[in-house]
């Protein structure tokens, strides 16, 4: 069967000129960039290299990026490194959308005695900008705000809150790691302190990650031990996977004008060719400003699993928002701040493409998801003969 | 991702008994929209007692749509005593087992066929009973007691993998551990509490018993039991059919009637054989 890979927001493929320019760091340059040889020394300057076409990526100096081993790691770092460094301040300002990499170290912080102020968003998943303005204060150590969210791709004004965070004096850090490579983000132009990414969502391979630094912020290292990343990150640097993630990063570049112009035609004609053959079906998220490759599609009255797992038999990988997919009971956190009713949250489908997918997979999904959608509507008790039906069961309460 | 059995996949993929019955005799509906999950099932009785038909419609996960799938197969042909028997455990062992966390799955298929029985048999189960602990799910002490008894539940985990409680905001979690503790503190067979009971209620007690556990049994064999006479904590009984004849009959006396009757009535009971 042919696997049809449209959850590229969960992880990409290796681009094989990444996986190239890897090879010869796992097979004959596999030595130590810390070693007094040069057959190990000379790996510094693949680093070096790696770094600075990172650093091109983003418009940042190469010494402002820290290698990491992934985004999570590159959000913890960012988050500890301010706060231990700012320690009369015990306000922090973040979005009720976050991945739960940056949402559930704060809500740990908050059982240390942190103030966590979350800004809300509308139904169609935009931050609510006053609320944010309103809420900044003295006692602010940090915003932290993401740039683009995984669920939705709705892309958040960072130019308008990097200036507010610049206006207070107020450290800015942002998980770009859905951003990156699909929009252009520049650090010059949306001047933020801190900003994470991950490797594994540009076509790098996965267990590699950054974390830009601006240079002037306060910073004190997460993993304490050797001197590599200058002091700033201990531990034998992952090689491999850094110039890995540099290729990627060089080839984000790139792609980021027409190849991502393409795939959000691409995006386009999935999305259209969807909603028009399947009733009570709606894009989650504002249209006007999100990622190109995503899109969000709610299909009421029938439960995500279930769509996912008929998709699965004609090989097509996608994901839910759905309770029964995230392992826990309740639908996403993302959907239900954006207030979406629960016949649609239980139902939503995440489609996120990449460069990699063809219109014909795009016909192909056209053309088999509304069999999918009809046959599970006939399985559930809220539909009948082509529409929804009111039953005792409808308006049952669930008060989550 | 989950890992399904393929019996589970089966029943998900090509489920079975998908619809309504119209003029059902039976109608069980549990669940709702907002939390993920529902099901409507119905069944027709034929003239022999027996379920002949049993229909669902299920909105929820594979494991909720193969649960019910797997129930509507189950309860067929048999009669509602039988399919009163039915529990979630038989209903996920059907399917050669469910993830632990898509227990309660196999808990709405259960609660569903509890309810159309109710339904046909005139009776509405009151919709909660307990106090509720859990608010999120709207889960009462009494559901949850009744999950840690019945599946031998020992963490709130457990708890909520099977009947959800606990599965929101955790507020509960120290309420359901509570109720943990309760329930397992409890001796054991804790139906008969160790109260006094009159000879008259011993009398009826011990009818009841062989009406509904052991007269059953016996007559899956061909045998039958008769109460005759209860003097000084002695039960007699007459053994009939296949029983009065078989070589095996003291062995059932003893080993099967007698523990049932002190298990369920009284610890002191002897069981005696009258002859015919």
């Amino acid at each position: 069967m042919n696997i049809i890979y449209v959850d590229n927001n969960a992880t990409t493929r290796v681009d094989p000129a990444v996986m190239e320019a890897m090879m010869p760091f796992y097979t004959v340059k596999y030595g130590n960039p810390s070693s007094m040889h040069a057959f190990g020394g000379n790996v510094a300057e693949d680093i070096r290299h790696a770094r600075e076409q990172l650093a091109a990526l983003i418009n940042a100096s190469p010494q402002e990026i820290i290698f990491t081993s992934c985004g999570t790691e590159s959000d913890s770092t960012a988050i500890w490194a301010t706060i231990s460094s700012l320690p009369d301040k015990k306000h922090i300002i973040t979005s009720r959308v976050e991945h739960p990499a940056v949402k559930n170290l704060y809500e740990h912080l908050a059982k240390k005695g942190y103030k966590i102020t979350t800004v809300p968003v509308d139904r169609q998943g935009r931050l609510d900008l006053d609320y944010f303005h309103d809420h900044l204060t003295d006692d602010t150590a940090l915003i932290s705000i993401m740039w683009a969210n995984n669920e939705t791709g709705v892309i958040f004004p960072m130019d308008v809150i990097s200036t507010a965070a610049r206006e207070r004096g107020i450290v800015l850090h942002t998980d770009a790691v859905q951003a990156i490579g699909k929009i252009p983000v520049d650090v010059q132009k949306n001047p933020v302190d801190l900003l994470s990414l991950s490797g594994h969502k540009i076509h790098a391979p996965k267990g590699v990650g950054a974390l830009y630094v601006r240079k002037g912020t306060k910073f004190t290292p997460f993993l304490i031990g050797g001197h590599q990343e200058n002091g700033r990150r201990g531990g034998t640097e992952n090689v491999a996977a850094i110039v890995g993630l540099g290729k990627a990063a060089m080839l984000a570049s790139e792609n980021l004008g027409d190849t991502q112009a393409a795939v959000a035609r691409l995006r386009d004609r999935l999305e259209q060719g969807l909603l028009s053959r399947v009733q009570n079906a709606m894009v989650n998220g504002d249209t006007d400003s999100r990622l190109p490759n995503t899109t969000s599609i709610s299909f009421e009255y029938i439960e995500g699993e279930s769509i996912l797992l008929m998709m699965n038999e004609f090989g097509i990988c996608a994901s839910s928002g759905s309770a029964c997919t995230s392992g826990s009971l309740e639908p996403s956190h993302v959907l239900r701040a954006m207030g979406i009713p629960y016949t649609a949250a239980h139902g939503s489908i995440r489609f996120s493409l990449s460069h990699y997918n063809t219109e014909e997979e795009m016909d192909f999904i056209i053309e088999h998801m509304p069999p999918i959608i009809d046959r599970l509507r006939q399985l559930s008790p809220f539909w009948r003969q082509g529409k929804p039906v009111e039953t005792m069961l409808t308006g049952a309460e669930c008060p989550i | 991702m989950w890992e399904y059995t393929e019996k589970v996949k089966d029943h998900f993929i090509n489920p079975r008994n998908v619809g309504v019955i119209d003029d059902a005799d039976g109608i069980g509906e549990v669940g709702s929209l907002a939390c993920g999950d529902a099901l409507k099932l119905t069944f027709k009785l034929g003239e022999d007692h027996k379920i002949s038909d049993a229909r669902f419609q299920t909105f929820g996960c594979a494991s909720a749509i193969a649960s019910s799938s797997a129930l509507t197969e189950m309860i067929k042909g048999l009669t509602l005593e039988e399919a009163a028997n039915v529990t979630n455990d038989d209903i996920a062992e059907f399917l050669g087992g469910l993830p632990k966390e898509k227990m309660h799955c196999s808990v709405m298929g259960r609660d569903a066929l509890e309810k159309a029985i109710a339904h046909y048999q005139g009776q509405s189960i009151p919709k909660k009973e307990g106090e509720i602990v859990c608010e999120c799910f709207g889960i009462t002490d009494l559901e949850i007691k009744r999950a840690v008894q019945e599946s031998h539940l020992k963490t709130v985990e457990d708890v909520t993998d099977y009947v959800k409680a606990g599965g929101g905001c955790g507020n509960c979690h120290e309420r359901i551990g509570e109720i943990i503790s309760e329930v397992l503190g409890e001796p054991v067979m804790a139906k008969p509490a160790p109260k006094v009971l009159t000879n008259v209620q011993k009398i009826r007690l011990i009818e009841e018993t062989l009406d509904r556990e052991i007269k059953p049994a016996l007559n899956q064999d061909g045998g039958d039991i008769e109460l005759v006479d209860f003097d000084h904590n002695t039960v007699f009984v007459r053994l009939r059919g296949t029983c009065s004849t078989c070589a095996a009959s003291q062995v059932t006396l003893k080993s099967y009637v007698e523990a049932k009757l002190r298990e369920l009535v009284a610890p002191d009971l002897v069981v005696s054989e009258v002859q015919q």
